[in-house]
């Protein structure tokens, strides 16, 4: 079942375009990674698909238009837009209370157990708390609603890195199941590569690439090079090459492992490094074509 | 036969979601209302505070108050009313005060507030409508605050009442003349009138375009509120050289100039003298007028809530 459909999705400021007519399908069970630069158009893609902005194109998410049907659609949707939205004012206690008042689908007791887990009082107002318990409070709350999609922007910004791995963590190991979809956008790409299942780049408002992980694993590999072989390997193409330590070390796409293997060693080369290379990739290209 | 009893099913799930949906939006409304008080615990803590300085104030005056009532002449028994219940109407005036305070801050506040700790992005990823959002916005200036109001102004009267009755004895003042020349249940009455129909009804105009421009302003709300009423009542004033706009906002604005029951121009009408004119105050077109403009504004409040991103 697709959660989330879109077809020629654009949203625009004026005259920068945010997001450039993208098509996108996202189906029930997967964790989506939405990785691009600032600017890229991630948030304002979001934004849309959570009814907070209105928008041009066709969108359903879980067959609902997110614009018109906002209070309906959040009843299965939950989203932690940012960090630190969670009023200051609001007492952990008032904050359980008045989910369960609002939420049909909050369940408290889960929430509760959620974080005694933490070090978090109901007493405590939200202003009292770290950046990090906020955090946590914030996906304790999120985490206890039976949603069908949750989806995460930037949710551990300036978070240090224990919290940050306990987070996804917490979402794996309590939450995330084959009914439920999840979408995240982080600079921190490296901690997520072992939580997606799929993988999505956009950079000026337009989907560079659009891969599950298991496609990721079989079609790129990262070969760290010979010194003798490599005119060899750049004859293969890569689409990325780096410097380490004296090493250079070749991005392949979609090349035969067979002719890689004797070129050096071959692994499965990190988002960052993707990232960079399918940029870069991306960037040349489009100056070629200007040219 | 199937047939139909599978429409009759589905027109009772129907009605029964259509009661769902019904049940969980009073629920909603509730339970934003509850954390508007939540959020602006000042509302109820300022008036009682109101209440206290000024309780503190009543036993300082005490004496002077007690001069004043021996000192009344039995010539001019119309003089009675006016110093008997003098203390009763200050406090009362005093709450009056602070609830035309408190409802502008509150309105200039109600939708800026969480623009601009961004917390609007919470509350936004719940399942309730912008539409439930700004009417329980509303019902602050609208509801909660008049009748909180009311209800504080009656404990502070009825603690007055307690140290009137202990210290009016004692100082040779028969009690039952003042009891009767207080009339306080026509009193409370005429407050209840006077802060529904005065400060609720007749200024909502005005409360709601605060709201409004609070859900639009990127700062300063209260200053972008008064900025057309500066420059539409400066250029009357350069252009006709009068000033009615200004004094029809201002007016609105503290309650004056309703015509509630203003016949003789009594600073606190509430006296047991008063004229209760309940039909002209309905039957005022500007009574009506304001009301539909109140509800423009609402509309745009929340239309604007809507579209409006955090500061």
């Amino acid at each position: 079942m697709s959660v989330i459909e879109a077809h020629g999705l654009r949203k625009a400021f004026g005259t920068t375009v945010a997001v450039d007519g993208i098509d996108l399908r996202v189906d029930e069970g997967h964790i989506l990674g939405l990785i691009g630069p600032n600017g890229a158009g991630k948030t304002t893609a979001l934004n849309a698909i959570l009814g907070l902005t209105p928008y041009q194109g066709e969108l359903k998410v879980l067959g609902r238009d997110p614009w018109e049907e906002r209070e309906q659609l959040m009843r299965d949707v939950c989203f932690i837009a940012d960090v630190a939205v969670l009023p200051r004012w609001m007492r952990v206690s008032h904050a359980l209370e008045y989910m369960a008042g609002v939420h049909p689908r909050f369940d408290r007791t889960r929430a509760e157990g959620f974080l005694e887990k933490t070090s978090i009082s109901q007493h405590s107002k939200v202003r009292e708390l770290s950046k990090g318990m906020v955090v946590q409070l914030h996906l304790a709350l999120v985490m206890a609603i039976d949603a069908k999609l949750l989806v995460l922007d930037e949710p551990t910004l300036g978070l240090d890195i224990l919290f940050r791995k306990q987070f996804y963590d917490s979402l794996l190991n309590n939450y995330f199941d084959a009914t439920r979809t999840i979408i995240v956008t982080t600079h921190q790409v490296e901690e997520v590569q072992h939580v997606l299942t799929d993988l999505m780049f956009i950079n000026h408002g337009s989907i560079v690439l659009k891969c599950s992980m298991e496609e990721f694993e079989a079609r790129y590999v990262e070969v760290m090079v010979k010194p003798e072989q490599l005119a060899a390997a750049r004859a293969l193409k890569p689409i990325y090459e780096r410097q380490v330590f004296g090493r250079s070390l070749l991005v392949f796409d979609q090349v035969d492992r067979q002719q890689l293997n004797p070129l050096g060693e071959m692994r499965t080369p990190s988002i960052a490094d993707l990232f960079v290379a399918v940029m870069g990739h991306h960037r040349g290209a489009a100056q070629g074509a200007a040219r | 036969m199937n047939s139909e009893s599978n429409v009759l099913r589905e027109s009772a799930l129907e009605s029964e979601r259509v009661a769902t949906v019904t049940a969980s939006q009073t629920w909603s409304f509730y339970w934003s209302v509850r954390r508007e008080i939540w959020e602006n615990r000042w509302i109820y803590i300022g008036q009682l505070a109101v209440a206290g300085v000024f309780l503190v104030g009543f036993l300082f005056n005490m004496t002077r108050w007690l001069d004043k009532m021996r000192g009344l002449s039995t010539t001019d028994p119309a003089k009675y009313w006016e110093t008997v219940s003098l203390p009763y109407n200050i406090g009362a005036g005093a709450l009056m005060g602070a609830l035309i305070l408190m409802t502008i801050f509150y309105s200039s506040e109600a939708l800026y507030g969480e623009r601009r700790d961004r917390s609007i992005l919470f509350w936004k990823s719940l399942p309730v409508s912008d539409l439930t959002t700004v009417f329980a916005k509303a019902s602050i200036p609208l509801v909660i605050l008049p009748l909180l109001t009311f209800g504080i102004t009656i404990a502070l009267h009825l603690i007055m009442l307690l140290l009137s009755s202990i210290v009016l004895p004692a100082s040779g003042i028969s009690l039952a003349w003042w009891w009767k020349e207080l009339a306080i249940f026509p009193m409370w009455g005429m407050l209840l009138y006077h802060i529904l129909l005065g400060h609720v009804l007749w200024p909502f105009p005005v409360y709601c375009w605060l709201i409004l421009v609070s859900g639009w302003a990127r700062r300063a709300p209260l200053l972008w509120a008064a900025l057309p009423v500066v420059v539409i009542g400066g250029l009357e004033k350069l252009i006709f050289g009068t000033a009615h706009f200004a004094a029809i906002v201002g007016t609105r604005l503290i309650g004056g100039g309703a015509p509630t029951d203003v016949t003789h121009g009594e600073m606190f009408p509430t006296g047991p003298m008063t004229h209760l004119t309940p039909l002209r105050y309905l039957g005022a077109p500007g009574l009506w007028i304001g009301l539909v403009v109140a509800a423009a504004f609402l509309a745009a409040a929340i239309r604007m809530r809507r579209y409006r991103d955090p500061v």
